[in-house]
């Protein structure tokens, strides 16, 4: 048990230091575009005078090692500044969004991975029949689909034409849980369609990759049914590329939504950053890139140790 | 065992097996019967590719993915299975006839402790509760002489040694009483001294239960302890059957009679040249893996040009960690390894190319070690284009030299890919490419135990052949110690990382021995029928488990 609470701080400790580098590239990134952001506010017509006296105000005169360091003590508290457009605390903009899109995301995996997996253990159990070729068909063609085409798609069926659903996904704070439900299927539904594919088919060949191995021929030689031999004997054993597969998933579903957000007019923070980027907006930029790379390094920490917990060989050392 | 006035299990009529290559589907089995009585052992004994494996398959009416039973009637007591349902066969399987795997530690699921697989086809038939199941399990497992029997079970397949693994898979077998149980090469996987363990547990447990089996193996000497009866393959027919004794004794065939006859290839031993430096000498050598555990112990021993040095012991014993020492995979942690005198780099990044080509290795599996899809040209011309820097007209006649030197038609193997050729012609390029560096010393690791016994003998009669021309010098690490026997001039026997004795081959072979080198050779399978019992009564049957872990 120590070697695995062992392996996992291991795992913690490199994923901080991966998001410390993150950090540094986020920061000098912006710095590194044309002009500063006092400019940026200003625009055009600002005199020197002006420029330097906001300069001043902003820190900005400081060099730029000095104000990473500022920044990067704030953020490790939570404070990523103030917008620039705005003036308000970036944390009022993009954390409510921050929730929205989670719940989303949530939602969705909720409905995504049960079904993707489950269909990959049916597909891999009648693997090369017409269902299998079916299966395969139809999750290529929704993830080969633009998001926002089967957004719309689905508005027409579900909205248009049977009114079953809302059209739009707007919120309000005195919504009922079922309200919420009900509001934002239809992008959950979308996004369910994009990611099931994937893991679907990973799935189908983790199991069959295990299907020439000894034990599985054994498994069949004592007489277990064909389901028995997929779900007891290969299934527990093809965990782990599954879970790096449903993980990346995961990821998607946090950072990668914003034409979703778009096009059900969704309060997530995919169209805060798109906002920000357009107006130059540099805190809230930094702040959501640096809340993306935090949300990619913990699910792949994640995987990593649900790769580990589900082998028997790290669970149960000799 | 009259085999006669009891009632016939398994009937196989005239089976015909075919296996699809990808383009077409080839014969496999060309027609083989097979009577098998209640309680009845038959050996099925042949080479790889005689169909062994196949026929004890179709026993249980299942053809693997990629065969197809074309032909032919499997009766098993008053049920045709070619016939039947694929429910009713797999309600067979497991209930009536159990399969016993070559490897166990690959066909126990790693996911599931080793007692729930044993409980999944009791429970699977409903003929016992979990349990009553595992109570069922446990006095198997003492039965079978398996340390903590209450205990073991409820251990993972990887907290469990090979050999304990064997046993309890045959245990599993067990589990639903069946009436036939198919053993496919239990033992073959296995040490020496662990076999005698299992092949003692397998037997006394089929004649406690009057079970009957087909037992499957390459190993004449296995099959003569096991079976009642043998039936002798090649290429998927059936080139003799008859009562062990009567086998062993007068066997009528030609074929039969080569397989009896491979044991007798010999080597006149040479002794150490006078006053010379040995081509390789381990000077007090100790190693050990990161993690700290120390595998090699202060390892000593010296190599002469033109002599094998034969290193022998059970797996784990150090023999292979010794080799990557020498070869500087492993740089170790305390002691030196000279050429020729000279003290070499420990890691062999610090080698210059020279000491490099001097020292090179054959490995077990020619399958692995060769790359599938480079040319055969290229596989034995690249390290003569690295060492020696031939190109063009020069490097083509140098690989056709090697060719003819590993008794490969140049022309004919030139542009082909490995997995275009046997197992015995994969190993001859291994051999042509470690030859190819013009070394003098070659450590060739268990270079005979992936094949056949007849192309065994050929392998190794091309190394020793090559070793007179070119004045080689060998380091053998095998644990067959029938090969060392017909090709070493001197033995080392190594146990848990330390040399227990060395010395020229003739005298390791006559006693007194060291315990375990005692050990090792009362090991060895021998022909005769009696050869198993008698050694359990000298060693004492209840000690058979201890004997096997001095």
């Amino acid at each position: 048990m120590g070697t695995l609470l062992f392996l996992i701080a291991k795992r913690l400790f490199l994923g901080l230091l991966t998001l410390l580098v993150i950090s540094v590239i986020i920061f000098f990134m912006v710095e590194l575009l044309p002009g500063d952001i006092a400019e940026a506010v200003l625009g055009m017509g600002a005199t020197e005078e002006n420029l330097a006296a906001l300069r001043k105000q902003m820190g900005l005169d400081q060099p730029a090692p000095v104000r990473y360091l500022n920044w990067l003590s704030g953020a490790v508290v939570g404070d990523f500044g103030t917008s620039l457009i705005s003036g308000e605390r970036v944390t009022t903009i993009i954390g409510q969004r921050f929730m929205n899109t989670l719940f989303l995301a949530a939602y969705a995996a909720v409905i995504a991975v049960p079904f993707a997996i489950t269909l990959g253990v049916i597909v891999a159990l009648l693997r090369n029949t017409l269902f299998d070729r079916v299966a395969n068909v139809v999750t290529l063609t929704s993830i080969s689909s633009p998001e926002f085409f089967l957004g719309y798609i689905l508005i027409l069926y579900f909205s248009v034409q049977t009114g079953m659903f809302p059209a739009i996904s707007s919120l309000n704070a005195d919504m009922t849980f079922l309200e919420l439900l009900h509001r934002t299927f239809l992008p959950a539904l979308t996004l369910v369609l994009v990611v099931t594919a994937h893991m679907m088919r990973m799935t189908r060949a983790a199991i069959i990759n295990l299907l020439a191995s000894p034990y599985i021929e054994m498994a069949r030689l004592k007489g277990m049914p064909p389901w028995k031999v997929i779900v007891k004997h290969a299934l527990p054993n093809a965990w782990a590329p599954i879970i790096n597969v449903v993980a990346l998933n995961l990821a998607y579903l946090i950072t990668g939504v914003v034409l979703v957000e778009v096009v059900f007019v969704y309060p997530g923070i995919g169209q805060s950053l798109v906002d920000a980027v357009s107006k130059r907006d540099f805190p809230v930029v930094q702040a959501c890139c640096l809340i993306f790379a935090a949300t990619f390094i913990l699910l792949n920490i994640a995987a990593d140790v649900g790769a580990i917990l589900t082998n028997p060989r790290l669970r149960h050392p000799k | 065992m009259s085999a006669s006035n009891k009632q016939v299990l398994l009937e196989i009529k005239d089976l015909k097996i075919e296996g699809f290559t990808g383009e077409e589907w080839i014969p496999i089995i060309k027609g083989v019967d097979l009577t098998l009585h209640r309680g009845e052992v038959m050996g099925l004994i042949g080479e790889s590719g005689a169909g062994k494996s196949t026929i004890g398959a179709a026993a249980m009416g299942f053809a693997r993915d990629g065969t197809r039973i074309s032909d032919g009637t499997i009766e098993f007591d008053g049920m045709e299975l070619t016939t039947a349902t694929e429910e009713d066969r797999r309600a067979l399987r497991g209930a009536r006839i159990a399969y016993v795997a070559q490897s166990a530690a690959a066909s126990f699921n790693p996911a599931h402790k080793i007692i729930d697989q044993h409980t999944e086809a009791p429970l699977h038939y409903r003929i016992q509760k979990r349990l009553e199941a595992q109570e069922d399990a446990m006095e198997l497992y003492e039965r079978l002489r398996l340390p903590n029997p209450q205990e073991i079970g409820f251990r993972y397949p990887h907290q469990v040694s090979g050999g304990q693994l064997q046993r309890a898979m045959t245990a599993m077998a067990m589990a639903c009483r069946p009436d036939l149980i198919i053993f496919d090469e239990p033992t073959t996987a296995l040490d020496v001294t662990t076999q005698i363990e299992v092949l003692a547990a397998i037997r006394d447990i089929v004649d406690q239960f009057d079970t009957a089996a087909i037992y499957i193996t390459h190993d004449l000497a296995v099959v003569a302890q096991m079976a009642d009866t043998i039936k002798v393959l090649l290429k998927g027919e059936e080139v003799e059957e008859a009562p062990t004794k009567e086998m062993l004794d007068s066997p009528k065939e030609d074929y039969t009679k080569s397989l009896w006859a491979v044991r007798s290839l010999r080597r006149e031993q040479k002794s150490r040249p006078q006053g010379a430096t040995p081509v390789v000498s381990v000077q007090n050598v100790d190693a050990a893996y990161t993690g700290g555990v120390k595998v090699l112990d202060d390892v000593s021993f010296d190599i002469y040009e033109g002599m094998t040095v034969a290193v022998v012991g059970e797996s784990g014993s150090g023999k292979s960690t010794t080799a990557r020492c020498i070869t500087g995979l492993l740089p170790p942690k305390k002691g030196q390894i000279l050429f020729r005198g000279e003290p070499l780099p420990p890691s062999y990044l610090k080698r210059t190319k020279d000491q490099l080509r001097q020292a090179q290795m054959i490995y077990q599996m020619a399958d692995t070690a060769l790359n599938p899809k480079v040319r055969i040209s290229e596989i034995i011309g690249r390290p003569a284009q690295f060492y020696s820097g031939l190109h063009g007209g020069a490097l083509k006649q140098r690989v056709d030299e090697l060719l003819d030197l590993i008794e490969l038609e140049p022309s004919k193997f030139y542009d082909r890919f490995p997995p275009e050729l046997s197992g015995g012609q994969k190993q001859r390029i291994g051999i042509a490419r470690a030859l190819a560096a013009e070394p003098t010393f070659i450590i060739c690791d268990e270079v005979t135990s992936a094949l056949d016994q007849l192309v065994a003998e050929g392998i190794l009669k091309l190394l020793n052949r090559l070793q007179s021309e070119l004045n080689l010098a060998y380091m053998f690490i095998t644990h067959d110690l029938a090969t060392v026997r017909s090709i070493a001039d001197e033995v080392v026997v190594m146990q848990h990382g330390r040399v227990v004795e060395q010395g020229p081959k003739d005298e390791m072979f006559t006693p007194p021995h060291h315990p375990y080198t005692d050990l090792l050779l009362s090991s060895v399978p021998e022909m005769d029928p009696e050869w198993l019992t008698s050694l359990l009564e000298e060693r004492g049957v209840d000690n058979v488990g201890e004997a096997a872990n001095v």
